[in-house]
């Protein structure tokens, strides 16, 4: 009964590494409960604790949330990562469902089969390229600020960085073009909680890998 | 220039630039889309539950899509593209949600959000499902629909009969209108059309069903002639699949 938000997800990325993230980026503690097999998650499933059966499941001020974006809009509106009105909403949110675009190519390459894996990636480097980087680039030139929206840290700042560094996962100089973004990156980074959760020994997850792939298939099958 | 043109449904300030309308003053949201339901349907039925009047333009072609992103009016050079407010906003739930907060139509406080976008998520995951059945090729057809009434009738429909049981109110939160019970009539509704006695097992989602399908603004949606849009029928699958190519 620590009062710390609980994440039940397996040790993996997937679907809860932005709700990681931005936990962390409110400076929001909290704990984990791994997945290892598939009785676990039939565990939550007959407690009833999973809405529509699925993880991640977050408990979280006496709630047991389910669905990524709820989790997420609820701690952003918790903890002020928001915007102050309607309408720092409405860019807020077109920012981040772009960028949770962008993630989800990314995040789905390694499922992909082994003959269409380099075409799959391949696009996602080209639509970061093409598609989403150059918005950001362009958001930040317009206004000048450090921040994507009304001049303050927001969930929209949280996921670009996490955008990027998964990126720059499978492409190092992804950002050559993008100086803007490179200053973005590097001030976002030094932010003390954020600094934080990139230490190693942080909840930050590694990328997957394939050798974790069948055991992960085996308890969300 | 603005320049008043006479419609049959009255006049209407238009901003003409070249040889093309730009703008509208009528200050009613335009909705960017393909004429079918799609990503953008969800929006068309919470603007009309919300008693807001809108505009459409149809994209016909691959050309009408390509207008719009050497025109620079779509942030991921994607549709939905909503103007609304001065704003060119894309992605659907950035719109659902800006809508959603304008009308008062997204809970009272940060508690009712959660639920309210916990059951909209739900209904997402199952809304996806759907909207792509219309665009399967025929030998997967059938599987494809056992596999969304399976998930309807086992995960989803069960989760939104036992919330109004528990609480026993007309609306799924807050005992108000919001964009969960909209979102759910509108699935309930696509459901039905796939398999007439989906609700057979659901007596409170039916009797929620005919309480929404009463409300004026639904009501009138729900009129032959309303921007609701049909099921795309087979022989105009290409023509739409060739403009999103």
């Amino acid at each position: 009964m620590s009062g710390k938000p609980v994440l039940h997800y397996a040790n993996t990325r997937g679907r809860m590494e932005s709700v990681r993230w931005l936990l962390a980026a409110a400076g929001v503690e909290f704990e984990e409960k791994f997945l290892e097999k598939k009785e676990d998650l039939q565990k939550l499933k007959s407690d009833g604790s999973l809405l529509f059966q699925q993880v991640p499941m977050v408990e979280i001020d006496g709630m047991k949330m389910v669905q990524t974006r709820a989790i997420l809009n609820y701690i952003a509106g918790k903890y002020n990562l928001y915007g102050k009105d309607l309408k720092e909403r409405a860019l807020i949110d077109m920012y981040v469902e772009g960028l949770a675009d962008l993630y989800e190519l990314i995040m789905m390459n390694v499922v992909q089969p082994a003959d269409k894996k380099e075409e799959h990636l391949a696009n996602a480097l080209d639509k970061a390229a093409n598609r989403y980087f150059p918005v950001f680039e362009k958001v930040l030139k317009d206004h000048g600020h450090d921040f994507l929206v009304g001049n303050k840290l927001s969930r929209a700042d949280v996921h670009l960085l996490e955008t990027i560094l998964a990126v720059e996962e499978s492409k190092p100089d992804a950002l050559a073009k993008f100086p803007l973004l490179q200053s973005f990156k590097a001030r976002m980074s030094n932010m003390p909680n954020i600094k934080k959760f990139l230490q190693p020994g942080s909840p930050k997850k590694p990328p997957l890998q394939e050798k974790e792939i069948p055991n992960l298939l085996a308890i969300f099958s």
